[in-house]
């Protein structure tokens, strides 16, 4: 066990540092871009300079690093405020997957600009009547020729307004188990009968989309994995979104709370000082440090050749809501001033109450806790399924509402 | 950067999990519950055989010169086993304070016994109820011997040796000293406790004599605690995943409304959360091993860290363990009790979860309080 850096981890630490030091936009460079121009410049310069997607083979676009070397690079740019959220759903779960099951051509074609961040992937899996159920879904495609042909709908995609390419789980066969009647494809979002149509989320924000399928046609050749042969493929996707999400992104957590508990009084003292805040923020930390920490030993598995495995679930199951309660919690610092929601008047420029907001979609994407908690006992502790009224019996004839 | 013990380290835990499964079974611990003996005294010398009192003791002192990731190990082992005996008091504590803090004297006289395990030490720091501190410790030491009573003293009533904290009485600093228990003014009654299968008491000194430890004592009795509180959190990581593993079992074999009760949400959630609470533990640990053995600047925060982790995932395991069994759990008859009792234990020694919560969050604010 080694939780230093080897010498050539420190050399590469030192040149990944360097390189970020001369390299990340600010000022002029940014002004006036949004917040997706900006991701899309930071990301085309880090690909030139072969820091983009950096475990990636060269030949997709990556430099073969290894995941030790993926986390020093991680840890040294998440040094700045870049953004990164836009590429999450391509290169952390859809290119692992293209990886998996594309053929090589389509690879070659595919993960550069992904890696790019030329192009951009969303992932089309939910639906209004398949949430936690996800094989449930209902959006069918039906085989015409060298094409399949489309129609349903899909809801809760990120990013499908600026996405170029997504992929896709839809059912070929109704006349069978649910598992069984699913394929998986990925499609041009431009192609003809694709509708985007924006969802209001709570946070006023509108990241998420309806996706509507009308005959939509998407040659057989972009199919990934046999026909039926879906609800696996999307098992590997759903395996590294997991590991993926995480604390989704936002950059609350205990160091912004001892922060603000050093600002803020509370009796006349700092809030720090009080043994009620302090047993809070050492919770906090407890779940921060021990997913951190769980974290980089899945890595060392990985740097051995293993699959990141169910284990990872626990990062959403509890970095979720561990945002929601740790945001609160900041709140109550700032007592009766914690509703403020102002860049200007808020402490941390309202990054706290973003992230109280943010944290309830966060506890749903991705396998709700409560699915995350059923995946950690059944495939981790290995507890039986709970009885499945739809269990082995045709799609078509399952009770529905 | 490498996140996972050695595989020589390993080895040590699928070898310490096979000799305490066949020494150490439930039937002995049921039986150190049911006994009037002190302590598994079979256990100690076997456990002895296996040098296990020695694994972070140098060679020049009798020891095996191993590291502290082989003895986070072998203290996980030892909370799994719910092992019945005065492993922590005599390694964690005794041992780590001689060879950390003790004169050359003290080490030679003391420690190649310690390891051999034919010694048994102990720590003496509570003197009732409350945090101990120098405001309220009233054990002195002057002129050479020491007197005061301490309780609850873990493994008081069968300890050769004690490291007592007590006040000087020239500098009132609280200072570390080492007391022979084969003195006529050492006095020692029974205590119970709620973890029947290990032994505590109440020692009363008599103008003993003692010999100090290092001088520098605060920071000496801080730095004691946070090397134990790493070894102490192995054991609760140990003890905690054993309470799961009972609970899983269990919640397979049992049926009610026609089926296994792990199949219900209602119980599956409950072990997916003690899961998640005993890999924070155990991740935490990892950390709080390395911080240890490598003497890193971060121990303190480390230490509490693992420590308050342990507490928490050890207490919540056994305490739905007991839910998840339902009213055999509750019986005498059920293994279920020995987890309760030894994480409840454990939780209580070498200070509470608020007190280590406090110890961290200090930590936090002054690292912070740097950086700004």
């Amino acid at each position: 066990m080694d939780f230093n850096d080897t010498q050539d981890e420190a050399r590469f630490r030192a040149e990944a540092a360097a390189w970020l030091a001369d390299n990340v936009p600010q000022g002029e460079e940014i002004a006036g871009l949004t917040r997706l121009e900006f991701a899309r410049l930071w990301q085309k310069r880090k690909y030139d300079a072969g820091w983009a997607c950096i475990g990636w083979e060269p030949k997709f676009g990556g430099r073969g690093a290894t995941p030790i070397e993926q986390v020093i690079w991680d840890q040294e740019e998440s040094k700045y405020d870049v953004p990164s959220r836009f590429f999450m759903i391509g290169q952390g779960m859809a290119a692992p997957t293209m990886m998996m099951w594309a053929s090589a051509e389509d690879q070659a074609r595919y993960l550069p600009p992904l890696a790019s961040g030329e192009e951009i992937w969303c992932q089309l899996f939910s639906e209004p009547a398949s949430g936690s159920d996800l094989a449930a879904l209902r959006t069918r495609a039906e085989r015409d020729g060298d094409a399949w042909v489309i129609n349903g709908q899909k809801i809760w995609t990120s990013g499908a307004h600026y996405s170029d390419f997504g992929i896709l789980v839809v059912r070929t066969d109704p006349s069978v188990p649910k598992h069984k009647g699913l394929t998986y494809f990925f499609l041009d979002m431009r192609s003809p009968g694709v509708e985007i149509r924006p969802i209001k989320q709570l946070t006023g924000e509108s990241e998420f989309n309806e996706v509507y399928f009308t005959d939509v046609r998407i040659p057989d050749s972009q199919r990934l994995g046999e026909v039926g042969q879906g609800w696996h493929v999307a098992l590997s996707t759903l395996m590294n979104e997991r590991a993926a999400i995480g604390e989704g992104g936002f950059s609350v957590g205990v160091d912004m709370a001892v922060r603000i508990a050093q600002r803020v009084m509370l009796n006349g003292r700092p809030a720090i000082e009080d043994s009620a805040v302090r047993a809070k923020i050492a919770n906090f930390h407890v779940q921060e440090t021990g997913l951190k920490f769980a974290g980089y030993r899945s890595l060392t598995a990985m740097s051995r050749g293993e699959m990141p495995g169910p284990e990872n679930s626990i990062a959403k199951l509890i970095g979720a809501p561990k945002l929601q309660q740790l945001s609160s919690f900041c709140m109550d610092l700032m007592e009766m001033a914690g509703v403020i929601w102002d860049p200007e008047l808020s402490l941390e420029a309202g990054a706290v109450q973003m992230a109280y907001m943010g944290a309830p979609g966060l506890r749903i994407a991705g396998g709700t806790d409560e699915i995350l908690a059923n995946i950690v006992a059944e495939r981790v502790l290995g507890l039986p399924q709970e009885p499945r009224m739809d269990k082995g019996i045709p799609f078509t004839e399952v009770p529905t509402g | 950067m490498n996140f996972e013990f050695s595989e020589e380290q390993q080895m040590l835990r699928d070898q310490a999990r096979g000799f305490l499964a066949q020494h150490c079974p439930p039937s002995a611990v049921r039986t150190a519950l049911d006994s009037d003996a002190p302590f598994d005294a079979e256990l100690w010398r076997k456990v002895a055989d296996m040098g296990w009192m020695a694994t972070v003791i140098p060679e020049e002192y009798g020891g095996l010169g191993l590291s502290y990731y082989e003895l986070a190990v072998i203290a996980e082992e030892m909370g799994r086993a719910v092992a019945p005996i005065p492993f922590s008091s005599s390694v964690y504590l005794a041992s780590e304070a001689l060879l950390q803090f003790g004169t050359e004297a003290l080490r030679e006289r003391w420690l190649p016994k310690l390891a051999e395990g034919s010694v048994i030490g102990t720590f003496a720091f509570a003197e009732g109820i409350g945090r101990p501190c120098a405001d309220t410790i009233t054990a002195t030491f002057s002129g050479g011997s020491l007197s005061g009573t301490k309780l609850p003293v873990p493994d008081g009533d069968i300890a050769d040796l004690v490291i007592v904290v007590a006040k000087d009485a020239a500098s009132q600093a609280m200072c570390l000293y080492a007391v022979d228990c084969a003195q006529s003014g050492v006095r020692r009654d029974e205590l119970q406790t709620l973890d029947f299968s290990r032994s505590h008491a109440t020692l009363h000194f008599d103008n003993v004599q003692a010999e100090p430890l290092q001088a520098d004592g605060e920071t000496t009795i801080a730095a004691l605690l946070d090397r134990a509180a790493v070894l102490f959190g192995w054991e609760q990581i140990g003890l905690a995943d054993a309470a799961l593993e009972q609970a899983r079992e269990y919640a397979m074999q049992r049926y009610a409304f026609g089926r296994q009760i792990g199949s219900y949400q209602a119980i599956k959630h409950k072990l997916a959360a003690v899961y998640a609470k005993n890999s924070l533990a155990r991740s935490n640990g990892y950390y709080g091993a390395w911080a240890l053995q490598e003497k890193s600047s971060d121990l303190t925060l480390a230490a509490a860290t693992v420590r308050v982790a342990g507490i928490q995932a050890s207490l919540f395991a056994t305490q739905e363990n007991i839910q998840t069994h339902g009213g055999m759990g509750f019986t005498w008859e059920f293994d279920c009790q020995f987890y309760y009792r030894r994480a409840r234990l454990l939780a209580s020694v070498v200070g509470s979860e608020a007190m280590w919560q406090d110890r961290l969050v200090g930590e936090l604010d002054r690292s912070s309080a740097a950086v700004a």
